[in-house]
Formats: C-alpha cells, sequence, structure tokens
C-alpha cells in the first residue's frame, strides 16, 4: 500500500440546498474520511465553495476527485496539494482570567501568535488567531497552560498561488 | 399596407379560464375592434395542448369572435395556442414526458401523486400502466428501459409509495439504467413536520440515483424535466429522482419548456483522448496473449457493432460479462463466453494467463475478477469507460480511455489489424474445447440446465428477462444470446423479483418479440402480484419458474460452505405456482417429468392472448459450476463437485 497523505480539495458547487449533504454523504458511503470542511458563498453567488480536507493513499485520493466530480451540482474540483497553496484556519478561543495577574502574561503570548483580543470580561477574554495548523495547534498548546474555556476553529480555507491557469 | 378593410375573424383561443378577463381587455388596444360576441366553454385541459377541431365542435366549441382590421387573409380560424398557457405543475409534467417521448409510465397511485395521475387519465399519447407495487413499476421502468435503450419513467406517490420505489431504483443505479422516477411530495408547507406519508425522499435515494431533484414550485417543473431525462440519458446513464411536492402539481403557471438543457457542471467526456486511443493500439499491437473484456457498457452505448468489428478484425478471444451478453454472439469461435464466478473456465483461465486485458465498458466487478491480488497477474490493462471513477477503482490500469465505448472503438477499429497471436488462440480453443458448460443428467429428474438448453431450442429469438438466482447462471450459461438487449437481468444489485415486472416493461417496449422470464421460485414469489397488470393487458409473456424448492443459491452456498445447514431457505410450502396462475386468470402448466419438457414449450408457443406460467419442477440440489468460491482467484475454479 503506498502511503497517506493530507489532501486539500477545492470543491466549487451550484449553492443549492442539498449539495453539501451530497458531498458529505459521498464521504460516508464510501469510507472516506473528512478532516475537515469549510463552506461559504463565492462573489458568485451561485457558486458556494466547499475547502475539504482528507488523507488517504494515491489511489484513494484519486477516487475522492473522481467522485466528487461525478457529483452534478459539482462544477470545479481542485486538488491544492498538486501545487503551491496557502492555507489558513481561524481559532477563536476563551480564555480564562480569573486570575488577573496572569491578563498581561496573556497578552503576551497572544502578541507572539498575532492573535486580536476581540472581547474581553472581567473573568476572560476571547482572542482571534489566523494562521495555518501548524501555528493553531501551538497557540492551542500554550493557551491551555492559562485554561482555554472555549474554541472554536473554522476548518481550512485555501487558495493557489500565483494567478489560475 | 394599410388597407383597413373590415372583416369578420374567428378566433379560437385557448387559454385559461381567469385569462379571459385580459383578453377581453386586450381589446381597447387594438384600435375599432370590436368585438362582437364571445361564447366560452370549458375544454379539458387535454384538449388544450393539442386541440382537434372535431373533438371541440362536440363540445359546442369554445369560441371567441373579434372583428380584427390587421387581419390580412380571409381567415375564418385562427388557433391561438398557448397564449400565455397557465397549466397546473402536473399537467407541465405530462407534457414535458411527452417532448422526451415517453410512451409508458408504470405506477401505483397514492394522494400525494393524485394530481398527476389526474393528469394521466384521458391522456393518450403517454399511457400509464398501473401496476400492483411501487417496486414493480420501479422495475417495469427499468425492464422497458433495457429492452428499448429508451429512459423509463416510474411514478409513486409520497412515503410508502416513495420507499416502495427504491428497490427498483437502486437496481437501475447498480447497472446504469436510463430512469426517471417521479414520486409525489406532501405539501410544502408540511415538509419536515412529519406529515402523514412524508419521507424524506431525496434524503433516502441519494446514494442510489445519479441526480434528484425535489420540486417545491410549478414554475421548476418544465426546467426539472428536461433536466432529469438529459440527465438520465446522457454520459454515465442511470436513475434521476423528481420528488414534487403536491401543491406544485397543483398550482398553475405560465411556462415554457427549454429548448436545449445546458448544466453547467455536467459535461461528460464522450470522445476518448486520441493519444490513449493510440497508446492502445499499441499495446494491442505488441500484445501475445490478449483477450478483450466486455461489459454491460457496450450495450447501453449501443456499440455491439463496433465491438464485433474490433473482434472480428483483430481475432482477439473476447469474454462478455453477465451484464453485457449479446454484444458479442456467444455462437461465434472467438466468443470465450462469460467470466467471473460461474463463468466458463477457459474465460477464467484466459484472464489468468493473458498479457493484455482490455476492457470495453465493464467495471472489473469482485464477480468477475475473484481475489484482486490474483486477477489476470500478468496483463497489462487497457480501460474504455464513460465514468472515469470507474478506472482505477478496482485494478490498477495500464492505459485509462474515458469516453463513450461507440465513439472510442471506432476511433480504435481505424488503428488495429489482424493480431498475430495464433499459439494464443490455439491455447483458448483448447480450453474452450475440454472444459464446455456441462451437467449430469440424474436418474429422471428434471436438469435444469435442461429446460434452459430447450427453452434456447425453442425460444431463441426471444428476449429473456431472468430473476436473480441459481437459474440467472443457468440461464446465461446455456442460453447462448446473440443480439445485445435480448439479455436482461439485475447483475449489479442482484435483486430478486426483478424479473417478472421489467418482462413486462420489455414485452411493452418491444411488442414484436417474444419476451421469456427465467425465475426462480424465490425469486417468482417476491413480486407475483404484478402477474395481474400482464393479465390485464393480455401480455404474452412466456414465464418459466425453474423450481428446486428452495433459495437455491443460499442453499448452494450453505451446502459448500456451512455444512449443509439451511437456514432459512426451505421453500417447500410455497404454493403450487400452476394453480395459482388460473387463480390470477392466466394459464398455468406444472411439468415434473423430463419429456414434459419440450411439449409444454410448445403449448407456451401457441397460446398469445396472456402469460402463461410453466412450473418446472426441477433437481432440488443441482448446483451451478464452474464455480470461483468468493475471495479466490480466477485459476481455482471449481470445475464440479465430482
Amino acid at each position: 500500500m503506498s502511503k497517506e497523505e493530507r489532501h486539500i480539495f477545492s470543491v466549487m458547487v451550484e449553492n443549492r440546498f442539498g449539495v453539501l449533504a451530497r458531498v458529505a454523504g459521498l464521504f460516508s458511503g464510501r469510507g472516506f474520511n473528512i478532516d475537515s470542511l469549510n463552506v461559504a458563498e463565492t462573489h458568485d453567488k451561485s457558486v458556494s465553495q466547499i475547502t475539504l480536507v482528507t488523507h488517504g493513499d494515491a489511489q484513494i485520493i484519486d477516487q475522492i476527485y473522481q467522485h466528487l466530480n461525478r457529483l452534478i451540482d459539482v462544477i470545479e474540483v481542485t486538488d491544492l496539494t498538486t501545487g503551491t497553496h496557502v492555507e489558513r484556519e481561524l481559532l477563536l478561543l476563551k480564555i480564562s482570567t480569573e486570575d488577573p495577574r496572569k491578563r498581561a502574561e496573556i497578552l503576551q503570548v497572544a502578541e507572539v501568535y498575532r492573535a486580536r483580543v476581540i472581547d474581553t470580561k472581567p473573568s476572560s477574554l476571547v482572542l482571534e488567531i489566523t494562521g495555518d495548523e501548524g501555528k493553531l495547534e501551538a497557540a492551542i498548546e500554550i493557551f491551555n497552560t492559562y485554561g482555554i474555556l472555549e474554541l472554536a476553529r473554522t476548518g481550512k480555507i485555501a487558495m493557489m498561488r500565483g494567478g489560475t491557469n | 399596407m394599410s388597407v383597413i378593410t373590415s372583416q369578420r375573424v374567428l378566433f379560437l383561443v385557448f387559454c385559461r379560464s381567469k385569462r379571459l378577463i385580459s383578453i377581453v381587455n386586450e381589446e381597447r388596444n387594438w384600435s375599432g375592434t370590436t368585438v362582437r360576441s364571445v361564447s366560452v366553454i370549458y375544454v379539458n385541459r387535454n384538449v388544450l395542448l393539442k386541440p382537434h377541431p372535431s373533438r371541440l365542435q362536440s363540445w359546442n366549441e369554445k369560441v371567441f369572435y373579434f372583428q380584427q382590421p390587421t387581419a390580412q387573409k380571409n381567415v375564418s380560424t385562427t388557433v391561438y395556442e398557448e397564449i400565455d398557457m397557465e397549466l397546473s405543475g402536473a399537467h407541465i409534467l405530462v407534457d414535458g414526458l411527452k417532448r422526451e417521448g415517453v410512451e409508458y409510465i408504470f405506477g401505483v397511485n397514492g394522494g400525494a401523486a393524485m394530481p398527476i395521475f389526474d393528469a394521466l387519465y384521458d391522456e393518450t399519447e403517454v399511457k400509464l400502466i398501473p401496476m400492483r407495487h411501487e417496486q414493480g413499476a420501479s422495475h417495469a421502468a427499468d425492464g422497458y428501459a433495457r429492452a428499448t435503450g429508451k429512459v423509463g419513467v416510474a411514478l409513486a406517490t409520497s412515503g410508502p409509495g416513495a420507499t416502495n420505489l427504491v428497490t427498483g431504483i437502486a437496481t437501475a443505479y447498480m447497472d446504469s439504467i436510463p430512469m426517471v422516477a417521479i414520486t409525489g411530495q406532501v405539501m410544502t408547507e408540511f415538509i419536515g413536520s412529519d406529515a402523514f406519508q412524508e419521507c424524506d425522499v431525496i434524503g433516502v435515494t441519494r446514494p442510489i440515483c445519479k441526480h434528484s431533484y425535489l420540486v417545491k414550485s410549478c414554475d421548476e417543473v418544465a426546467d426539472v424535466v428536461a433536466e432529469a431525462f438529459h440527465l438520465a440519458r446522457t454520459g454515465k446513464q442511470g436513475p434521476v429522482i423528481i420528488d414534487i411536492a403536491k401543491d406544485a402539481q397543483r398550482a398553475e403557471t405560465i411556462f415554457q419548456h427549454p429548448d436545449t438543457v445546458d448544466i453547467r457542471s455536467y459535461k461528460p467526456q464522450v470522445n476518448g483522448d486520441p493519444a490513449q486511443i493510440a497508446k492502445a493500439a499499441a499495446l494491442i499491437k505488441e500484445a501475445k496473449c490478449p483477450m478483450l473484456y466486455a461489459g454491460g457498457g457496450v450495450v447501453l452505448a449501443n456499440a455491439s457493432e463496433e465491438l464485433r468489428k474490433l473482434t472480428l478484425n483483430t481475432q482477439i478471444p473476447i469474454t462478455v460479462t453477465l451484464m453485457g451478453l449479446g454484444a458479442f454472439p456467444e455462437t461465434h469461435p472467438l466468443a470465450m463466453e462469460m467470466p467471473g464466478m460461474h463463468g466458463s473456465c477457459c474465460a477464467n483461465y484466459a484472464f489468468t494467463d493473458a498479457d493484455l486485458v482490455v476492457a470495453i465498458g465493464a467495471r472489473f466487478d469482485d464477480r468477475v475478477t475473484g481475489d484482486l491480488g490474483k486477477f489476470a497477474p500478468k496483463a497489462k490493462k487497457i480501460h474504455i469507460d464513460i465514468d472515469p471513477s470507474c478506472i482505477g477503482k478496482n485494478v490498477p490500469v495500464d492505459v485509462p480511455i474515458v469516453g463513450d465505448a461507440k465513439n472510442v472503438l471506432t476511433e480504435l477499429n481505424k488503428l488495429v489489424d489482424t493480431a498475430d497471436i495464433d499459439p494464443w488462440r490455439n491455447q483458448i480453443q483448447e480450453w474452450k474445447q475440454k472444459y464446455p458448460f456441462e451437467y449430469e443428467q440424474k436418474g429422471n429428474k428434471v436438469m435444469p440446465q435442461y429446460v434452459i438448453e430447450k427453452i434456447y431450442e425453442h425460444y431463441s429469438d426471444a428476449i429473456v428477462v431472468a430473476d436473480v438466482g441459481q437459474h440467472q447462471m443457468w440461464a446465461a450459461q446455456y442460453f447462448k444470446f446473440t443480439d445485445p438487449r435480448t439479455w436482461l437481468n439485475s447483475g449489479g444489485l442482484g435483486t430478486m423479483g426483478f424479473s417478472l415486472p421489467a418482462a413486462i416493461g420489455a414485452q411493452l417496449g418491444c411488442p414484436d418479440k417474444t419476451v421469456v422470464n427465467i425465475n426462480g421460485d424465490g425469486s417468482y414469489i417476491m413480486t407475483i402480484q404484478e402477474l395481474v397488470p400482464a393479465i390485464t393487458m393480455k401480455l404474452p409473456l412466456k414465464i418459466f419458474i425453474i423450481n428446486n424448492m428452495y433459495l437455491g443459491m443460499v442453499r448452494q452456498w450453505q451446502e459448500l460452505f456451512h455444512d449443509k445447514r439451511y437456514s432459512a431457505v426451505d421453500y417447500h410450502d410455497n404454493p403450487d405456482f400452476a394453480l395459482l396462475a388460473q387463480a390470477f386468470g392466466a394459464t398455468g402448466l406444472r411439468v415434473e417429468h423430463p419429456e414434459d419438457v419440450e411439449p409444454a414449450l410448445l403449448k407456451a408457443k401457441g397460446i398469445n392472448d396472456g402469460p402463461v406460467v410453466i412450473d418446472f419442477i426441477v433437481d432440488e440440489e443441482e448446483n451451478v459450476f464452474p464455480m470461483v468460491p468468493a475471495g479466490a482467484g480466477l485459476g481455482d475454479v471449481i470445475r464440479g463437485l465430482s
């Protein structure tokens, strides 16, 4: 068996109800994995973009590509991992500031990660951090030492570098 | 040309009654025009689309008299067709079906589909065939599609009606059969409320259809119908679902059927890449032990002629799968017959020794390949398929060619010549002679294979519709098919109960052909109720039951792999099928002795005012051989028990 690789697919789909279910159903029905999934409208209101992170060996990745393409509502599938691309994820962290002495320290660490404070309360604050997976994992690890009360992350969005085609 | 002459002109205007006011109001815009008299009657909506003046007269006529100054000719009657025509969603649907050339709709009526059935009530172009169970409706539509190559149409109500269609939809999906399944849905305001007979049909059928549409407004109907038929019959064919809410069936709208369908996200690749085709031709030239492996895709693409040409031009031995039988004549010396689990030893040995396998519209199904690790280990593979996701799914492929089999083979035929492979051909002939399909006569029992041989003898020109199980394999082995679309069976899903309703569809689609239904005692009783519409329509179906009083294929596996522990396969308690046929109103015969087989078949030939059911009571524990046990390699075929 060839080795498993992580792939990021950008899937352009018709912006209609039920399309996400078709995509997700394809993965569950054929036993493929979804590591992360992000869906949003594009600048063309009739098109939505699904950014989907999955893993598998070359044969499975090819099958995922082919089966995504086979769905009628799928307009275009791009495997971003085949070229150089940029990827970002957005992370929101609510961190406990029960111990006021730690507050300044937390803000210092936040600066290292270029995190923005988007809400503060006496006992907590909310940070917004963007970056790739490695950066976010590192941020979570360090902030966890201060007590993460809540965490939300978007899943990856990505695009190819340079002009298309 | 503005000579204004006052003329009396008669207009027949067909419109929805609520449009009358606006038409009469229009008069103000035609200066100098006076409406002299208006007479209006209600005509059946059916007439609206295709007015027959003769029919109209008998209804006192629905006529407008206009004095119109701009009339150029001495016209006495002008028919304004479809002026702002408003029709209900149900009527738009039926009208769309007509435009798609639909001849038959197989359905079972129910609450949420009533407006559609109502629209079909006095329809003459599209004939409604009431079936007895929705599964029968979907199989009948499927059988019609397999026999004719046209799109089959099934119709059912919401909830249980729709879920009963599901088995037939999945059957069609697995074999890529073009079908449109229409289901009624509860009113849009009730969708999602667990209403009476509500079911998320789109959700249920998502993995077993090519595409599906939930129609919540009558404005969508015309476009959806055109798209659904386009999807069903192009690219990799398959079933498409139209789930239409009852209020959308009832509501009326002005509509226009689209002239062409353009779906931006759907552009199937039908022409093979010339470079790939050239590569394939080069491999074919080099090969010393090549074989062709053709499947149902050849039949679906209507590419049998091109396949014959390729085989005859190259003189390369060919095996045709269960789904492709008839794509190449089994009677030809180059034909190795069916491969796989119950295929010929010749075809299976050929796979094991071949150095090149040319797969055409076949998908390396596990019932064909056996253990993938041992499948065609020495062979390079060329794979021609309309569906890119099929290529490389089970077996790595050296030369993939995505395209329609007909187009690709036409191009390939230009590049190939007779292959110089005499030693290989001799080897194939040797296997063929040495290991034909064979069976042993046991005492005075009716052997199932003997029945099939006799059916072939007397019905070689027929369309054979088989069910699923031992009889299906025996029919595939002993009936020598020579033409495409003469062998219909559920090869992919293996749906028991498929054949009787499918035979109904096939017979309606091909009224000039004899349709033989080879059935099993287990499968026959699964959809036996469909004998009723067959009798009502006086269809001359020949229904031959290979009755071994067991769920035979399962019993065979139990005998071989489960120590003869015959769990839930004993069907000795089935009714007498001959008497039961008579109770339904068909001719029923029972055959228990070998010498009675032929006379019964001949008798059936003469009965053409309705179905004939012959119950052949055959040897109970006969097994299907050869057999490649599940998980074994093709080289490990068991030729027989002895």
